[in-house]
């Protein structure tokens, strides 16, 4: 019989890779907001996330109410235990999300909301970068609940995934400029882009290293014989799509160099779940321990079955509509 | 304070400022479909210039909705992991349909929406308009589906963990019993909220100039949504109060300041002061026996009082009774004025009748003092419970310390204020400029990628 907790494990997860896919790129360009010039290569970048920024942040709601209907107790012990960067995390999005409209309604305090887009999305992309690297050096749990205190988040650690994810959504935001945009603008973004690959990789070899010391029961999962055959071939691939990221961007393409970006952050990802599976709260609760009652899942998966397939047309149709380089004519 | 004390007034302070937003583009939407479809159907330019008027409000309103939106969807973990935990298998899934079927599709075609019709042309842009204005509703129906299955829980079991989880039949817990009341109840405020601000700022520019074609259509078809729909919300009101009698009447207590049980005949306590330390009525105002009229449909008929409640089972009197009033009285000027904009049409002076207009100018933002009253009734009624009758509001919050919380709030009321605030301020700018004759579309706008010709004709104000 088919384990739907296993679907849905696989369903959040989809989410949680769809989120990163699309709302990295538009938190990345807040990143880099700061380093535009202001005017026209501004408008360019912010136009350029306009009419996607909030279907991708969809996914995020997506993940967390997901989570929170197929897997309650994680949702109802991992919320709390990172209570003080999700805060931070969503007061970062009401900033960066505002923004968007303001910064046209307000041409006296355009600066202002330029530094609100910049300082929401540092703070957001920090405070999932944290909160990811929390859950994995592990969370104080007693009887259904969490039992550490408010700041059990802070850590070397975590700290270093908070960079990690800021160097990572940078060079996401980086490379759809790069493709989305022209002239100075994509010049400009097409050198943050080199710049900031080779930092990634260092940043995540390390991140890789420092997982590895957290849990043994990390470090038995990639290192144990005959599995660390197949583990191996995750650093293996980074490093021959990290060549190829810069072989197209030094070969001037346009989107290549995002996909092998995407690329680059889906083995972080098949790398974090070779670290999980199978729990939902890494090194602590398995996914079955955590999952909803079978009815739940079956209604919901009757509801995710029908109509992920549509949302992912209707999204990819919103994407063609506006497909091809952003002008920035229409102002006024 | 406690930490518990500090996550209610959290919560009650991000549903408040949330629930304003999504009260407004609900409302918005639809009227923004039917300028749309008004437009293509007639080809009048002030439909099409009212159209871009009024999306330039709502593209703030809404982006204002979807990130005070996304705070909710955590706080219930952040703040109220509890409740999460225990009835996350019932209610989770309702959320998820939300996300699925509402959050997805609203999104997914606001872009288009706001700035896709040089690339889409008309007919597919009002797809995606009615696609926005669809996904509104359906947001509403399933959070609405929530919010009333914490307030009448239907069809479900208590698992050996103690967890809710669902019963035979999902439609029990979808359709619990005050589930269709406040969905058309609510969903029909969201529609008054959005006539009155929209008849306020139409009053306005009739004020200063009234022959402005675009503050005339507006104000007239604000004053039928009143005229019409705001009779309907009191009945529609008063069956949601006679549900509630049957489901929660501890509510209605409250809501009657009933602290003392009449075995014959309940008088209607119009005004007075709870007092909830001698538990009665200060300086009551009250018709006798109308309250059982009202509730039971015959003068002597008992009505039980808090007095056969136990102290802790009981909502804070206070703050239900007044805002009851604050509501019950915006509905009956609602549709007073909307009656009076009748008068005003059979004497031919609905466009130059200032008393009027002025009128309506003040009642603007009644739909949003209204809406939040209403909230409070039905919410604070609730208590002490989340869950009504079976989860205390106490047993429900987060294990948090008092000091997170009370960082976390204060980091919420400062960014809230500061930026809704900004917002707020921008909406009333918006706002007060009248609609003209060649409204523009919204600017900041990506009009063109390379290789999509802009077809800059359909956006004059006619149709293709």
């Amino acid at each position: 019989m088919i384990d739907l907790t296993v679907i849905w494990a696989a369903i959040i997860g989809f989410a949680i890779v769809a989120y990163v896919v699309m709302d990295g790129f538009d938190l990345g360009i807040g990143l880099l907001f700061p380093f535009f010039t202001p005017g026209k290569d501004r408008d360019t970048a912010m136009n350029s996330v306009a009419p996607v920024w909030d279907g991708n942040e969809t996914w995020l709601v997506m993940g967390g109410g997901g989570l929170m209907a197929a897997f309650p107790l994680a949702y109802a012990i991992i919320l709390p235990a990172l209570y003080a960067p999700l805060i931070a995390m969503l007061l970062g999005l009401v900033l960066r999300g505002v923004a968007f409209e303001f910064r046209w309604r307000d041409e006296a305090h355009r600066k202002w909301w330029d530094r609100a887009f910049t300082l929401g999305s540092l703070v957001a992309t920090f405070a999932q970068g944290v909160t990811l690297g929390a859950l994995l050096q592990g969370i104080t749990i007693e009887d259904r609940a969490y039992a550490g205190g408010w700041w059990e988040w802070l850590s070397p650690f975590s700290m270093l995934t908070g960079v990690g994810l800021i160097t990572g959504y940078a060079l996401l935001g980086a490379c759809w400029l790069n493709w989305k945009t022209e002239g100075t603008l994509q010049r400009q973004a097409a050198a943050f882009a080199r710049r900031l690959g080779g930092f990634l990789l260092a940043v995540i070899g390390m991140v890789s290293l420092a997982t590895l010391m957290l849990e043994p029961s990390y470090y038995a999962r990639w290192l144990t014989f005959p599995g660390v055959l197949a583990t191996a071939q995750v650093p293996l691939a980074s490093v021959i799509v990290m060549f190829m990221f810069y072989r197209s961007l030094s070969r001037g393409k346009d989107a290549q160099p995002f996909f092998w970006a995407l690329a680059m952050f889906g083995l972080c990802l098949v790398g974090l779940g070779i670290s999980i599976w199978p729990n939902v709260i890494p090194a602590r609760v398995s996914i079955w321990e955590a999952a909803a009652p079978h009815s739940s899942q079956v209604f919901m998966l009757v509801g995710a079955g029908l109509l992920l397939p549509v949302i992912l047309a209707y999204t990819g149709w919103a994407y063609w509509v506006f497909r091809g380089k952003v002008g920035s004519e229409g102002y006024h | 304070m406690t930490a518990l004390e500090l996550a209610r007034i959290q919560f009650a302070f991000t549903v408040s400022f949330h629930f304003l937003f999504p009260a407004f583009s609900i409302g918005l939407a639809s009227f923004l479909a039917v300028l749309e479809a008004l437009w293509l159907k007639t080809g009048k330019g002030v439909y099409a210039n009212l159209y871009r008027y009024w999306l330039k409000i709502f593209a703030v309103v809404f982006a204002m909705g979807v990130v005070s939106g996304i705070v909710m969807s955590y706080q219930f973990g952040t703040n109220w992991s509890v409740f999460s935990d225990k009835a996350g298998p019932v209610i989770g899934p309702l959320m998820a349909y939300e996300v699925l079927t509402a959050f997805f599709l609203e999104a997914g075609f606001l872009g288009v929406m706001l700035f896709g019709i040089n690339k889409v042309g008309t007919r597919l842009h009002f797809v995606a308009t009615l696609a926005v204005a669809a996904g509104t509703f359906v947001s509403a129906f399933w959070i609405l589906s929530v919010n009333s299955w914490m307030q009448t829980p239907a069809g479900y079991e208590i698992a050996a963990n103690g967890q809710f989880v669902p019963g035979d039949s999902w439609l029990d817990i979808i359709f619990n019993p005050s589930f269709p009341y406040r969905l058309v109840h609510t969903v029909l405020a969201a529609y008054l909220t959005t006539a009155f601000a929209v008849g306020g700022v139409g009053a306005w520019h009739l004020l200063k100039d009234r022959a402005n074609p675009g503050a005339r259509k507006m104000f007239s078809m604000a004053m039928w949504m009143a005229a019409i729909v705001a009779p309907i919300q009191i009945f529609a009101g008063d069956m949601h109060g006679l549900n509630t009698l049957e489901h929660q009447p501890v509510k209605v207590m409250a809501m009657e300041g009933h602290y003392d049980s009449h075995p014959d005949g309940a008088p209607l306590i119009l005004f007075g002061i709870p007092n909830s330390e001698e538990k009665r009525i200060d300086y009551p105002i009250e018709i006798p026996k109308a309250s059982s009229l009202i509730l039971k449909h015959e003068l002597d008929a008992p009505l039980e009082g808090l007095d056969t409640v136990p102290d802790e089972d009981e909502p804070p009197v206070g703050i239900v009774f007044w805002a009851f009033r604050i509501m019950v009285g915006l509905g009956f000027a609602m549709a007073g004025l909307g009656l009076w904009s009748l008068f005003a049409r059979v004497r031919g002076r609905v466009y130059d009748w200032k008393p009027l207009h002025r009128a309506a100018l003040v009642m603007g933002p009644s739909g949003f003092i209204a809406v939040l009253a209403g909230w409070a009734v039905t919410e604070v009624g609730r208590q002490p419970f989340t869950v009504y009758g079976l989860l205390r509001t106490a047993q429900s919050a987060s294990p948090l310390d008092a000091p997170a919380v009370a960082a976390s709030l204060l980091a919420f009321v400062a960014v809230y204020f500061i930026v809704f605030g900004m917002g707020i301020w921008y909406l009333l700018r918006l706002m007060k400029r009248p609609p003209e004759a060649h409204e523009a579309g919204l600017d900041g706008a990506p009009i063109r990628s390379a290789g999509v010709t802009p077809a800059s004709a359909l956006v004059e104000g006619e149709p293709a």
